[in-house]
């Protein structure tokens, strides 16, 4: 392994003992760690701040069948890439806006509310992203049971609680 | 963003038919006579669902599908999106293919550069530079379509490598072409360099200081612009930028000259780097088989496309089709920057600012703002054509005049 990305993990671990076996080298610079919702506030904070993540690449939103994820991207010296993966709940998917970091985060934010429906606390006030305005509540594209535009009624797919 | 203009200022909303960019834009501006006070964006008119559409086809039918998200740098996704499915697939692309997909991906910036100069310069009312640059453009595209099959949207590549080997007379022509290019950017350099209606028109317009371009997240040209010292080829590279030797440019005008002067610059390292893999390109294979399907995982790939970072993320099923592709394209990154550079700067700068992030502006044409305001200039609609004479005119009245250098260089003998 080599020796900036095993001291990362090796900080990382130290940091958050419950990463222990979650944190993985893919390939050179690429890490990818594996972390508790209630823990992904401190961990970004700490990745950000003190390990010296200052590039945000990306978020992506998926389905992943019983659960929903979110991955954030970040680079380190624009060279290492650490990819924060953490699992929504699917009944109520939420996250904490990270646009106090990086406010490039506002519009990829807004991706997952369209397309994954789910909730970012703390997001600001703006225009929705990327769908229509006229767009059905409750239909998120990017779901694996998304049932098309032109379903049926009824063959609604599992929505956020109170939506 | 209020749908009422506040009272006193005229709101100009912008868009959102231009579907140039990935995602189309509308901005939404308020001003206070020449001066632009505040800007809102919304984005996603040309939202294509090609994410989702990728789960539903294969690898080989999602590269097609994804290399089409944008004509002019359809290498750069095509690319950044096959280099995350063979890293998953644990495939070992040929050295020589390696090679060849970087050297389209050079031509590529090259005609990309070259096309926005010519943008740039028609923005600005500085047509002779536009028939310049888009005539010596014609060199790369004959080349690039002599290679590929194909002037845009090139289809060289395929999971596992390149699906057509150069020759070595290919290569010849390539350095011939080179060649002709370069003296042409040593030209354009000059001009934009010590030219005072370029410098004049240029400077101190889309001002983004280094600081906001870090914070913003500006990527590519115009975060170098600002002295943001980041390039994935250098700092995380991939293909063969690790054999390669070039400089990153960097500039600190913070504005949308800088832009331009990072362009050019740019250009010359370009030349550099495919006389390097046109001469060092190693013999072998230009492929290896793929499989049909891959086997479960996720890669994220990062790829330094003429306008800055392209990212893709992909994930794999264990079947033929992709489980996940999320692109995020650079427009996506600068155009949120856009609002911040137009910030107390005028109207009639608006062209050439969002020109400066290099947008894919070839439907420009198609965009509208509709001046729906309840100043002094009432209702109208202001097509873009419109507000590019604006802003020409604007400049006259101020001195800055291209049309002596215009005539200038036409009779120059630069041909």
């Amino acid at each position: 392994m080599p020796q900036e990305e095993d001291d990362i993990l090796n900080q990382l671990t130290a940091q958050f003992p419950f990463l222990a076996g979650k944190v993985r080298l893919q390939r050179p610079r690429r890490l990818w760690a594996e972390v508790p919702a209630d823990k992904l506030a401190e961990v970004f904070e700490y990745v950000v701040r003190q390990l010296g993540f200052d590039v945000y690449c990306t978020l992506t939103g998926l389905d992943m069948g019983d659960k929903l994820a979110a991955i954030y991207h970040l680079a380190r010296a624009n060279r290492i890439v650490l990819n924060l993966r953490v699992e929504l709940d699917r009944q109520n998917p939420c996250l904490q806006t990270i646009t106090g970091y990086f406010p490039a985060a506002d519009i990829s934010e807004r991706e997952l509310v369209d397309l994954l429906g789910v909730k970012v606390e703390g997001l600001p006030d703006g225009p929705r992203y990327p769908l229509p305005d006229d767009w059905p509540a409750g239909s998120y594209p990017l779901r694996k049971d998304w049932p098309g535009l032109d379903a049926p009624a009824g063959a609604a797919q599992t929505k956020p609680e109170g939506s | 963003m209020t749908d009422k203009p506040l009272s006193g200022f005229v709101t100009v909303p912008i868009g959102p038919q231009h579907p140039a960019l990935k995602e189309p834009e509308n901005f939404t501006l308020t001003l206070a006579g020449e001066r632009i006070m505040h800007t809102g964006m919304r984005l996603g008119y040309n939202h294509r669902g090609i994410e989702k559409a990728c789960e539903q086809r294969t690898f080989i039918q999602a590269l097609y599908l994804i290399e089409r998200i944008c004509g002019i740098c359809s290498h750069s996704h095509s690319t950044a999106f096959v280099n995350a499915v063979e890293e998953i697939a644990g495939l070992e692309l040929p050295r020589r293919a390696s090679y060849i997909r970087t050297l389209i991906a050079e031509l590529e910036r090259v005609h990309s550069h070259l096309l926005w100069l010519g943008v740039a310069g028609h923005e600005i009312g500085f047509d002779t530079l536009l028939m310049y640059t888009w005539r010596d453009r014609e060199v790369v595209m004959d080349l690039l379509a002599k290679l590929t099959g194909n002037r845009v949207n090139y289809g060289i590549n395929t999971p596992g490598g390149v699906r057509r080997d150069v020759s070595d007379e290919q290569k010849q022509e390539i350095l011939k072409g080179t060649d002709v290019l370069e003296e042409r950017t040593k030209y354009y350099i000059e001009i934009a360099t010590t030219e005072p209606t370029i410098i004049g028109r240029l400077s101190q317009v889309g001002k983004l200081s280094h600081d906001d371009a870090v914070r913003l997240g500006a990527v590519g040209p115009t975060g170098r612009a600002s002295a943001v010292d980041r390039d994935v080829r250098r700092d995380d590279p991939y293909l063969a930028y690790s054999d390669l030797q070039f400089k990153v440019i960097t500039d600190d005008h913070c504005d949308v000259y800088g832009r331009a002067v990072v362009r050019v610059l740019e250009l010359m390292e370009c030349y550099s780097l495919i006389r390097q893999l046109v001469r060092n390109m190693p013999d072998g294979p230009i492929a290896v088989k793929a499989p049909r399907k891959v086997a479960p995982g996720e890669a994220l790939s990062r790829y330094e496309a003429p306008r800055g970072e392209d990212v893709h993320y992909v994930r794999t099923n264990g079947s033929d089709k992709p489980d996940r592709v999320k692109v995020r394209a650079p427009t996506l990154a600068n155009v949120q920057v856009v609002a911040h550079m137009l910030k107390d700067g005028y109207l009639a700068d608006l062209p050439i600012v969002i020109a400066a992030i290099d947008p894919c502006f070839s439907c420009t044409d198609r965009m509208t703002a509709a001046l729906v305001g309840h100043g002094p200039a009432g209702e109208g609609v202001m097509t873009w054509p419109q507000l590019r004479r604006h802003g020409i005119e604007f400049y006259r009245r101020q001195g800055i005049d291209f049309a002596d250098l215009n005539k200038r260089l036409r009779s120059g003998g630069h041909h």
